[in-house]
């Protein structure tokens, strides 16, 4: 049988970019793509302008302890990133429980362009989207914060910052801080990562396990049943176990302060790339082995 | 951003094998799908149809053996829209997503363009419910947005698998059309069936499978002449006493109604002759053709995989 008559048009074919293409327009043509943002936008932004007013109340009226200021108004994004999470989880497994993967698959079948499209697509608009909406977080948090004001502050032993709202003690002065403090474009920068990381962690368990329910449990296990099972660990074992676990090491980079029993901001967010790096790999061998 | 040219395909699976742990679901079957005609992969259900397509198209990798697309494996063509298109059994649609949508993103992936995005829509007649999402389609507007991203990328070669099952008359006859005229435009079309009676009327060849085995690869003509002998259908006032006359060795005589004799192993002219002789006046005499249905069931009566094969091919 020879058969081959003529080459498809050498402008037509299958490319990276085209792949990447695709996925935007998979990802932006669905409505729970924009619920999810919607809901993580509102969360991050809404949760973190509330905390900020009821710290800040409470601070300015009784005096206290804060240790993060940059990290109480970006406090949002720990509930936020259910939302980011799941999107990530649905990116994938909603092609597995629909069936569009054949399509997929049978449009591209090389496996790696599918995989390294659907990262790429989904860590920069995340990233761009959650990027925006930590420094708005940030910026209406601290305005917030800056309408009340306090007398005195000093470094705390517990390496925080003590608010007191005794009039003899230091000068009166606002309890907000601005873009310019120390760590706090760093953490802005950190809380979008910790999201994109969260989405992608969240997209690698759905390569592996391709059903939703199963990969979302198997994420928010690893996010946040992890930390509570480290608890049952001996105090000695805890203290050098627990900051390495995903989300304590991945929210160090929300922070602007040194705390003793966390990672520093970009060694924590280097651990929790390992993990997203290691789900991702985890999908990409199930991707490529099994049958789809 | 046009459309993709012609290729002539040939799809050739060889010695292909898939075992799911202790079943083995395709069994060391090796084919060659000739070009530009409507070749039917016929099989009961269960007969490894599906799995077989599934493999040709890489979604599924064979234990043993090759599954090819013009020599190449499916994974190594530059641009497989444009040189297969697929329809699967099971739908392939994201049910979140509108039809247009689904389609502009499989397009994407070619850099195939809008133009052609419009034109399958309008092919298939879902233009007015392009906006609409694919999850409230009914079967036969989500077949049509199948086979609309099969002829997205204007392949010469199309892989149906069980294109009419579940459709209504109206949905059957759009699909038989299109194959026809498919055909005509000198695609190559490999389309799975469980029914016989549907190869028969869009199909010029078949390869019939049962338990993942090649049972039959033959034209249709040849399949039907092919199968089991010829039948003699005789009816007479005089039943009885012909059936006497006609007994012979080789020669077998079945009735199922009283004036009616079915003969096998003379030609009509014969049993004529007999009747003529004896001067026996019939009513009726006829050579019957076997039907294609029968050659069918003939050839996979050992292979239908769970009991009752009549009810599971002939349903």
């Amino acid at each position: 049988m020879t058969a081959v008559a003529e080459a498809a048009p050498a402008h037509l074919g299958v490319t990276q970019v085209r792949a990447i293409d695709s996925e935007w327009i998979k990802f932006r043509s669905l409505r729970s793509t924009w619920w999810s943002i919607g809901v993580a936008l509102l969360i991050s932004i809404g949760l973190g302008v509330l905390f900020s007013y009821l710290r800040g109340y409470d601070i300015a009226h009784h005096g206290g302890f804060e240790p993060d200021q940059t990290e109480l108004s970006l406090r949002g994004f720990y509930l936020a990133q259910l939302a980011v999470g799941v999107l990530g989880v649905l990116f994938i497994t909603g092609e597995y429980s629909t069936g569009m993967i054949r399509a997929t698959l049978s449009a591209v079948p090389k496996r790696v362009p599918v995989w390294v499209a659907k990262i790429v697509v989904f860590a920069a608009v995340i990233f761009l989207i959650t990027l925006i909406a930590a420094f708005i977080a940030f910026l209406s948090g601290q305005a917030v914060l800056s309408g009340y004001h306090v007398h005195g502050a000093f470094l705390s032993a517990k390496g925080g910052i003590a608010f007191t709202t005794d009039p003899g003690v230091g000068a009166r002065h606002s309890l907000g801080v601005s873009i310019s403090y120390p760590g706090a474009v760093r953490a802005i920068f950190g809380a979008a990562l910790y999201m994109v990381g969260v989405g992608l962690l969240g997209l690698g368990c759905g390569f592996l396990v391709r059903n939703a329910g199963g990969a979302i449990a198997a994420l928010f296990g690893l996010l946040l049943v992890l930390p509570l099972l480290a608890q049952a660990l001996p105090a000695s074992l805890q203290e050098h176990v627990s900051k390495y676990l995903p989300l304590l090491a991945g929210t160090a980079g929300m922070t602007t302060q040194r705390v003793p029993d966390r990672l520093a901001p970009w060694a924590g967010l280097g651990v929790f790339a390992l993990y997203v790096v290691a789900a991702l790999g985890a999908g990409l061998y199930v991707l490529r082995r099994r049958d789809a | 951003m046009g459309r993709c040219l012609a290729w002539i395909i040939v799809i050739e699976a060889f010695d292909l094998t898939k075992r799911y742990g202790e079943k083995v679901a395709v069994d060391g079957l090796s084919f060659v799908v000739q070009p530009g005609v409507v070749t039917g992969f016929l099989g009961p259900n269960g007969a490894g149809k599906s799995t077989t397509m599934r493999m040709l198209l890489g979604l599924d990798r064979p234990t043993s053996g090759t599954a090819t697309i013009n020599g190449r494996g499916y994974d190594e063509l530059r641009a497989p829209l444009c040189e297969v298109g697929a329809l699967l059994e099971a739908r392939a649609v994201h049910t979140g997503r509108s039809a247009r949508n689904h389609l502009l993103a499989l397009a994407a992936t070619h850099g195939i363009g809008r133009r052609r995005v419009d034109e399958v829509l309008d092919l298939v007649g879902l233009t007015h419910v392009a906006g609409k999402r694919a999850g409230g389609f009914s079967l036969g507007m989500g077949q049509r947005l199948g086979i609309a991203s099969a002829l997205l990328g204007d392949p010469h070669t199309l892989i149906l698998d069980e294109p009419v099952n579940g459709l209504d008359p109206e949905g059957i006859l759009w699909i038989r059309t299109l194959l026809r005229s498919l055909a005509a435009e000198g695609r190559t079309v490999f389309v799975s069936s469980h029914l016989m009676s549907e190869m028969a009327l869009t199909a010029t060849h078949l390869i019939v499978v049962g338990q993942g085995r090649l049972i039959a690869d033959a034209s249709v003509a040849e399949l039907t002449a092919a199968s089991g002998q010829k039948v003699v259908r005789v009816r007479t006032e005089e039943a009885p006493r012909l059936r006497d006359l006609l007994a012979a060795d080789g020669v077998s005589v079945t009735s199922t109604e009283r004036d009616l004799l079915l003969v096998t192993g003379l030609t009509s002219a014969e049993v004529g002759r007999v009747a003529a002789d004896a001067r026996i006046a019939l009513v009726e005499l006829v050579a019957q053709q076997p039907s294609l249905e029968e050659a069918f069931m003939e050839l996979t009566r050992d292979a239908v995989e769970f009991g009752t094969p009549m009810e599971e091919v002939a349903s």
